[in-house]
């Protein structure tokens, strides 16, 4: 056997360590420790003079184990395998003592602090004898990308990584993508027309050589990890054959049912075989399975006979598609926050009261009412009040800021103003207007003659007090900066409600194995120096999935995604793990425990010799242990991680000094 | 509890008479913050602003008069709100419509103006009797310099002193200049700023006549408002004259080598920005000039001069009308240059002469310190 020749390497980091801890204490203790031939301290390890100090031992002392005593190994250790590996040892022969979190930073009596870090350290030395030189491999990476999501964050990630000339799979649930931008009219601060910018954009998406995209389809399980996920994609079926539909509506003309269309917002209504709007991509009829008459009750087939393409197939099934990615990218956007939970601002009790959505399918010219303004009852609007915050700054609902309200608002109270001369009343906490020309845009509607009221509004009533209010809705509030009650009788009051998480966002997260934040929106890996990853390799997210914003930081992140997944493409491999599990086959019993809990399907059983046993893909194992705690038998270890290792450093911490 | 409701036509009534920039105000209190008023008693501009956004004005408030137009939040705005065109549109509802209340003194001084053409309600004829004794020549074509000394020391036999010590200073280095006849009134600045906004127009049309048909090419003025509203305003109704301060005027004749002092003044002086010379005009150097041109002078600074100069409570008709004991800004600024062992408080501006003056005497300081306009601190030195 070799002889076990530790170096150990006693940070200060500045005071971080030497503030709290005797660092030349610990030093000197380590130094007798059976195996370590030398020991040091020094300022900050990972300085390149530190590592030099490591690589300088392994050459010129023969050192072949290394153990640094400095900061959390989530930092650094990755620094010191590497300082190792330079030396010319595997660099797997080291271990990585906490002394920072786990001790200075975390206690105040130095003698006992000086103690507890020559413990971790005796335990460190203690396992490090025991590592084995593991090889790390490389995994090839498959140069493909799955999207979720066809809004504007999707299609542009999408389009990015395609014009790269890498295979993007777009998968979006509705029958068309375009997502929320689709339904919006003009896009503040420039007001310049939504689909004018849109529809180029779906279009390339639609015809792009290097873009699959399904729609009206839902991915249902991803298994796999970075390089190499397996994805199944649920295509529902749309009882029409999109190879045959030519797009040119005769079915939903023909259709006798008529439903609330949901790209209108409930504000008109669409056939149950229905294109959502004219610009949809794909161009294709889509049956709604859920309201088709024929379907449910077995009669009508009025579209069928309308289709001249006979695009009609009420034989179609579900399909699954199984297609195999290096990265995914989660681009699902967000849902409008149902304000009607707010009793007291009456939606839905009353007509003229509206959410931001609805009030854009008002004033775009292709919606219900071609563009005109317009009361329930038909009238223009002489007035018209805008509620900010609704359900956003409010822990009654949502606490954060919804981000975009402020000038989505402004950009109403624009369009009252131009469209139908209403003095318009702006009921808002703060005025958050951040962006590029969107303080110049708030100074525009002030000069435009928009009131500001400060102060957010209390309740919306019919209730009139005086001769003014009646036939109105008054919308009560203070006048904080008056510190008065003041009262606003309005026709129209449009409600900016918030931005918030999908319905489905904790299943796609259980999908994809990525988390949510406390506000229900994916969690970002780093929020400063990651934001556009999860803290899953591989998967990254972009757009109002994330949390809400505006389309330029949607454009942003998206691109910034699609950076990532070309860079990995790029590189062409992964590195996989190499402390991962083998598993001892003359112990196993092939009882597949490991099987059921692993969550990355490495394990399998197989038969070897006719005996069942279980089998390890290291190319999937991440080395999480989870099959190593379940085996009932001891079968399977960790590398790296093996239960002699373990027990030495817990015995060399429960020993007396 | 109060409610308040919008008030349209309210907020209407001031936009029309001049209140559009309200529109910008975004509420930051920038203004508040640097209005001077508040060293000495409460006055929100920033809630003035939004009740005017909302007609939610209480045109019975003193606060409608409060406002010195001195220009200190408006060069701070960060919206660039034109605060004095909304206190004057909120001035002029009351003027015009008799909304609200104007205070007497103001509605006596404003009767006077109308009536005989200057605020102390002197005769018309009277106007020139300052320099009966000066021989000073009629203004007729061809005279190069019209000298318009504003109604306050034309008449106000404190403040004499001003348009005689011009008038000997013109003497003495014969320029060729003159007075134009008794027709002559109110430059109509500060009633202006007061919201009689049909007095000003007739008042203005009257000089815009009266000097077109003289043939008044340059006209010299003592004081900033007659300045400013020369200089800024006459032109939008026909009245196009080259105009000069007369700190302009003697700053560049003393360049030109024209105008020696040889006279030592061994004072330490202290100069008093008016506002309608700095802030409204930017003339911040030529009076300062001109003093250092003097021997043996000290001239000393406020701590706020320029740009940050505090006003002397006389602009924006506040000059007729009365500020309580305690909430003059004068006062202040006589507290200040007393601090600062200033002898002579120097200005350049008839309100200023009145205010200061009266500062210093009702705090007992007349012994040991005096108000001068530099007119005459020039013509002692010449
Ligand atoms: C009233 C209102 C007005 C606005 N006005 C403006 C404006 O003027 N200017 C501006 O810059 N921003 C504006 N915004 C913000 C703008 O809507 C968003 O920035 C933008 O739409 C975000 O795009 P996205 O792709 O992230 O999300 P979305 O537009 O929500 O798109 C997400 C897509 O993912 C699909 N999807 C969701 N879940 C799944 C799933 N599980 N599987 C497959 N597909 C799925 C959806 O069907 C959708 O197509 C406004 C927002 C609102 C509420
Ligand atoms: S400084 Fe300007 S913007 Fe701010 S409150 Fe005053 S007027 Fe309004
Ligand atoms: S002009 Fe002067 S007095 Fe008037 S509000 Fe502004 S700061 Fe106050």
């Amino acid at each position: 056997m070799e002889e076990i020749r530790t170096g150990v390497y006693i940070c200060h980091c500045g005071l971080n360590i030497a503030g709290v801890v005797d660092v030349e204490e610990v030093a000197k203790y380590a130094g007798q420790l059976p195996g370590v031939v030398v020991s040091r301290e020094y300022r900050y390890m990972c300085s390149d003079p530190g590592q030099d100090l490591i690589k300088d031992d392994i050459k010129e002392l023969g050192v072949n184990r290394v153990v640094v005593a400095s900061c959390s190994p989530r930092m650094h250790e990755p620094t010191f395998r590497k300082a190792v590996e330079d030396g010319g040892l595997n660099p797997y022969l080291y271990e990585h003592a906490n002394i920072r979190e786990h001790c200075s930073w975390v206690h105040d009596d130095k003698e006992l602090a000086t103690n507890k870090a020559k413990d971790l350290v005796r335990a460190a030395v203690r396992r490090v004898c025991r590592h084995e030189p593991l090889v790390v491999r490389e995994a090839p990476f498959t140069p493909s990308v799955l999207v979720i999501g066809g809004g504007i964050a999707g299609m542009q990630a999408a389009l990015d990584i395609a014009n790269g000339h890498q295979k993007v799979y777009l998968v979006e649930r509705d029958p068309s993508i375009g997502g929320h931008m689709a339904q919006l009219d003009r896009t503040f601060p420039t007001l310049d027309c939504s689909e004018c910018i849109l529809t180029p954009k779906m279009s390339d998406v639609g015809h792009h050589p290097f873009i699959e995209l399904h729609t009206y389809s839902e991915v249902e399980e991803v298994s796999g990890s970075i390089g190499s996920f397996k994805v199944k994609i649920r295509k529902k079926a749309r009882y029409v054959d999109e190879s045959k539909c030519v797009g040119c509506g005769d079915c939903e003309e023909k259709c006798p049912w008529k439903v609330p269309s949901e790209y209108e917002m409930g504000l008109a209504k669409r056939g149950v075989i229905y294109i959502p709007f004219a610009q949809a991509i794909p161009n294709v009829a889509t049956i709604d399975g859920e309201h088709c008459v024929y379907l449910q009750k077995g009669k009508c087939r009025a579209c069928e006979k309308a289709c001249e393409a006979g695009a009609i197939d009420f034989e179609q099934k579900d399909e699954i598609i199984e297609v195999e990615v290096g990265a995914i990218i989660v681009a699902t956007g967000y849902d409008q926050f149902d304000p009607a939970v707010i009793s007291q601002y009456g939606y839905r009790r009353f007509d003229n009261v509206l959410t931001g959505l609805e009030f854009e399918r008002l004033t775009c010219a292709a919606g219900p009412t071609e563009g005109k303004i317009l009361l329930k009852d038909g009238r223009e609007p002489e007035s018209v009040a805008l509620v900010h915050c609704v359900g956003s700054r409010d822990q009654n609902y949502h606490e954060y800021c919804s981000r975009v309200c402020c000038m989505y608002a402004l950009k109403y109270a624009h369009l009252a103003k131009e469209l139908t001369k209403a003095d318009v009343y702006q009921f808002y906490i703060d005025m958050r207007c951040f962006g590029e020309g969107y303080e110049e845009f708030y100074n525009r509607l002030s000069e435009e003659g928009v009131n500001f009221i400060r102060g957010k509004v209390a309740k919306i009533t019919d209730d009139a007090v005086t001769d003014e209010e009646k036939g109105k809705l008054v919308v009560v509030s203070e006048d904080t900066l008056l510190g008065k009650l003041i009262r606003v009788p309005v026709d129209m009051v449009i409600l900016c409600s918030a931005l918030q998480p999908r319905a489905d966002a904790e299943n796609v997260g259980k999908i994809l194995n990525i988390n949510r934040r406390a506000d229900g929106f994916f969690l970002e890996r780093h929020v400063k120096l990651d934001p556009v990853a999860t803290p899953t390799d591989g998967i990254f997210i972009a757009g109002c999935c994330e949390a809400p914003r505006d389309i330029p930081d949607t454009v942003a992140q998206a691109e910034a995604t699609a950076a990532k997944a070309l860079s990995l493409i790029s590189r062409g491999t992964v590195t996989l793990e190499a402390a991962i599990s083998t598993v001892d086959e003359s112990i196993c019993h092939g009882c597949g425990r490991c099987e059921e809990v692993c969550p990355f399907s490495a394990p399998s059983i197989v038969s070897k010799n006719g005996v069942m046993v279980s089998e390890i893909n290291e190319a999937l194992c991440k080395g999480c242990g989870a099959c190593a705690v379940i085996c009932p038998t001891g079968a399977v270890t960790i590398k790296h991680f093996t239960q002699d290792e373990i027990l030495a450093q817990v015995d060399a911490l429960t020993e007396a000094r | 509890m109060e409610v308040l409701s919008p008030y349209k036509e309210a907020t209407e009534v001031i936009l029309e008479a001049g209140g559009e920039p309200l529109k910008l105000c975004y509420q930051c209190g920038l203004c508040t913050g640097t209005c001077p008023w508040n060293m000495v008693r409460s006055f929100l501009v920033r809630r003035i602003m939004h009740e005017a956004q909302l007609g939610a004005v209480d045109f019975g408030s003193e606060d409608v008069w409060t406002c010195v137009t001195c220009k200190a939040c408006v060069d701070r705005c960060p919206r660039g709100v034109e605060i004095i065109d909304v206190m004057r549109a909120l001035r002029r509802a009351v003027a015009s419509l008799g909304i609200g209340v104007v205070p007497d003194a103001l509605r006596i001084s404003a009767k006077n103006i109308a009536g005989v053409g200057n605020p102390l309600g002197e005769p018309p004829e009277r106007r020139n009797d300052w320099a009966k004794d000066l021989k000073v020549k009629d203004f007729a074509k061809g005279t190069e310099v019209l000298y318009f000394p504003c109604c306050v020391p034309s008449y106000d036999p404190g403040v004499k002193n001003v348009a005689r010590s011009v008038a000997a200073i013109f003497d003495r280095l014969k320029i060729d200049y003159g007075l134009i006849g008794t027709e002559a009134k109110c430059c109509g600045e500060a009633i202006r700023k007061a919201g009689y906004e049909e007095t000003f127009q007739s008042l203005a049309q009257n000089n815009i006549d009266l000097f077109t048909s003289n043939g008044v090419k340059t006209v010299v003025v003592s004081s900033p408002h007659c300045y400013h509203t020369f200089k800024a305003e006459y032109p939008e109704l026909g009245g196009e004259f080259e105009v000069l301060h007369i700190a302009q005027y003697l700053a560049s004749l003393i360049d030109k080598g024209k105008l020696k002092l040889s006279k030592e003044l061994n004072k330490k002086v202290v100069y008093s920005d008016p506002c309608y010379l700095g802030r409204h005009n930017h003339i911040y150097d030529e009076p300062r000039e001109i003093l250092k041109a003097i021997p043996g002078l000290e001239l000393l600074e406020f701590p706020d001069a320029r740009e940050n100069g505090l006003c002397c409570g006389g602009g924006g008709g506040r000059i007729w009308m009365d500020t309580p004991k305690g909430e003059r800004f004068s006062d202040i600024r006589v507290e200040q240059a007393a601090e600062m062992g200033a002898d002579i408080i120097a200005v350049a501006c008839p309100y200023c002469v009145l205010n200061y003056t009266d500062s210093v005497l009702s705090m007992g300081k007349a012994e040991t310190m005096q108000v001068k306009d530099i007119a005459e601190l020039v013509a002692e030195a010449m």
